[in-house]
């Protein structure tokens, strides 16, 4: 991807500054602005004490003047917040390493064993790929409450990997198609098993696309809303989102410096992790398009 | 492969072990497909299929359901709530989807510039798509308050208008409203993954375009466009399905109100079957939604197919 980067300007340096300034940094500045500022304006009201959060005419709304922990610490110590921090980290482990085991075996046995079939149940995964949760989610519910997984995390880890691992094997069905075959060829020859095979050759060499797909579906899960919304009634089986939403409002009272701890917090460490590997995110977020 | 493997399996004495592992490749494919087919037949198409049944059942929360045909699909086609959010859903994904587009297209057309801290850059425009969609629609919750709205401060200050702006009070407010919160979530996602298209044409066709004179918009029109259209076919399917099937988004901001006025198909059946407890009825909202993602997938696979073809490929 990057290897057309540094060729790609052509003529480029003969533009003068000023014209660049125009065509380029001022339309990039301001979508950047626009796609920045609920992020800016989310962290200024976590850190607004409430005395200037509803008072813009004596305060500027823009600036924080007392910055204050206390919308924080209201958050964590009077709010079932911790616990449903600890169940989204549950959660979201645990259904992405499901995924990546299920996806692995899946993808190399489609990709590499070829078995009979093996093109139509690739075809099939994809096609679940395409089937939103929106639809998905009342007959889940009924078969959730059926198997008496309702109101529990595993009503949420055994069903997140159905947008997880149609995702997951499409993408490392890619990378796995980029290994030369003849490497696993030589190590047949020399006697090793499949799963030799898969646990030696294959996997560590598509370690970059293990690492996109599972960083991928870690933010996927951490984000999903309509199951844990559905499937979990009591407020410390919640996760983030669900619990946010829910919880942080009392009928027509908007505590709105604890909604936005909970938003800012909430949104942290998967921004932090998503720093940590930016190239491998999008390359999991391109690599499924492009297939 | 099978037709590499063949003659080698033909000369070389073989030892129970490859014959067992080339034997076995049908079987062993199957175990190791049982995880992933185990969850999505279980998780994924049993209740595909069980959501097709309870569509034409009446079926509330804590009771077993009778069958009752279509009936569900008749009392919608007279409910004129059904038809309001399938007009508000149809529009929330047009308008969404064009707007979404064209800031996308730009924004790539934009990054693949030289430009400095570029990946840092990268990494910054995506941001509004890898935080949770929830947590930062909270904030725009927040930016459209009716009393403590930014924008409406600002656009005052600004000498613009009089009074606060109703947001989400006023339905053609609320409408414009989410459709703006969702393009700022959306945007990211078209822009990066069309600026890995871009990246991957080759800059040789720009140079003979230039030699031969080409405008911008020319080299725009006749080079881009083109070499990219297969991508933004997938790009845009994926988007158009992401935004019809939205619930996140309109979930938060404004729970299907004012009146009604912003409830798409999905916030809709989830108020019918999980608050009012009419699973039944919920469930056959949900397959009405199912023809317009057929309909969506269908026009991007055969839209794929025509630009593959003009590009010489062989399908």
């Amino acid at each position: 991807m990057s290897t057309t980067d540094d060729q790609s300007v052509g003529m480029d340096y003969l533009e003068s500054f000023p014209r660049k300034f125009f065509r380029v940094y001022l339309p990039l500045g301001l979508i950047i602005f626009f796609l920045l500022f609920p992020f800016y304006w989310m962290a200024v009201a976590t850190f607004k004490p409430d005395a200037e959060m509803y008072d813009y005419e004596k305060y500027n709304p823009f600036w924080i003047v007392h910055p204050t922990l206390e919308h924080i610490k209201k958050l964590f110590f009077d709010t079932d917040y911790p616990l449903w921090m600890w169940n989204t980290v549950i959660v979201s482990v645990s259904s992405t390493c499901i995924s990546l085991f299920a996806s692995v075996c899946a993808a190399y046995a489609i990709e590499r064993l070829r078995y009979k079939g093996s093109r139509y149940v690739g075809l099939a995964i994809f096609l679940g790929y395409l089937v939103p949760p929106s639809i998905l989610f009342i007959p889940l519910a009924a078969i959730v409450f059926q198997l008496g997984l309702f109101d529990g995390n595993l009503a949420l880890i055994l069903t997140y990997p159905t947008f997880l691992i149609p995702f997951c094997t499409w993408l490392l069905m890619g990378y796995f198609r980029t290994i030369p075959y003849e490497l696993e060829e030589c190590a047949l020859i020399d006697g090793a098993t499949r799963l030799q095979i898969l646990m030696k050759i294959t996997l560590p060499l598509s370690l970059p696309g293990v690492i996109s797909a599972g960083i991928f579906a870690f933010t996927l899960s951490w984000n999903e809303f309509i199951y844990a919304l559905t499937f979990i009634s009591s407020s410390e089986n919640k996760t983030i989102p669900v619990g946010a939403i829910t919880e942080l409002v009392n009928g027509d009272v908007y505590h709105w410096g604890a909604l936005m701890a909970a938003a800012l917090t909430g949104s942290v460490p998967v921004v932090i992790l998503y720093s940590f590997f930016v190239e491998y995110y999008v390359s999991a977020m391109t690599g499924a398009v492009k297939e | 492969m099978a037709v590499m493997a063949e003659p080698v399996a033909a000369q070389v004495k073989r030892s129970s072990l490859w014959t067992r592992a080339f034997e076995s490749r049908h079987f062993l494919g199957a175990m190791f497909m049982v995880p992933a087919i185990a969850i999505l037949i279980l998780f994924l198409a049993y209740p595909l299929a069980l959501g097709f049944w309870l569509g034409m059942t009446d079926t509330k929360i804590g009771g077993a359901g009778r069958f009752i045909g279509f009936q569900n699909f008749v009392s919608l086609s007279k409910d004129s709530v059904f038809w309001l959010s399938v007009f508000n859903t149809i529009f929330y994904t047009v308008a969404a989807s064009a707007v979404k587009f064209a800031i996308g297209l730009y924004l790539a057309l934009l990054l693949n510039e030289r430009l400095p801290f570029k990946s840092m850059v990268r990494a910054i425009v995506l941001l509004p798509f890898v935080v949770p969609t929830v947590l930062s629609a909270i904030a725009f919750w927040w930016i459209y308050d009716s009393q403590f709205s930014i924008i409406s401060w600002v656009l005052i200050k600004a000498g613009l208008i009089t009074r606060y702006i109703d947001f989400l009070g006023d339905p053609w407010n609320a409408r414009w409203s989410v459709v703006a919160a969702n393009i700022w979530r959306g945007v990211p996602f078209v822009a990066i993954t069309l600026l890995a298209g871009l990246q991957t044409i080759s800059p040789s066709l720009y140079e003979a375009a230039n030699l031969d004179g080409a405008t911008n918009l020319q080299r725009f029109r006749h080079i881009t466009l083109p070499m990219l259209s297969p991508i933004i076919a997938v790009v845009m399917t994926f988007s158009v399905l992401m935004t019809f099937t939205d619930f996140q988004l309109i979930y938060t901001i404004t729970r299907g109100g004012p009146i009604n006025s912003t409830h798409l198909m999905a916030t809709l059946s989830f108020q019918r079957a999980i608050t009012g407890g009419n699973l039944g009825e919920g469930a056959a909202i949900s397959n009405a939604m199912i023809p317009f993602l057929v309909a969506a997938i269908l026009l991007s696979f055969f839209g794929l197919q025509r630009s593959r073809w003009q590009q010489g490929g062989r399908d």
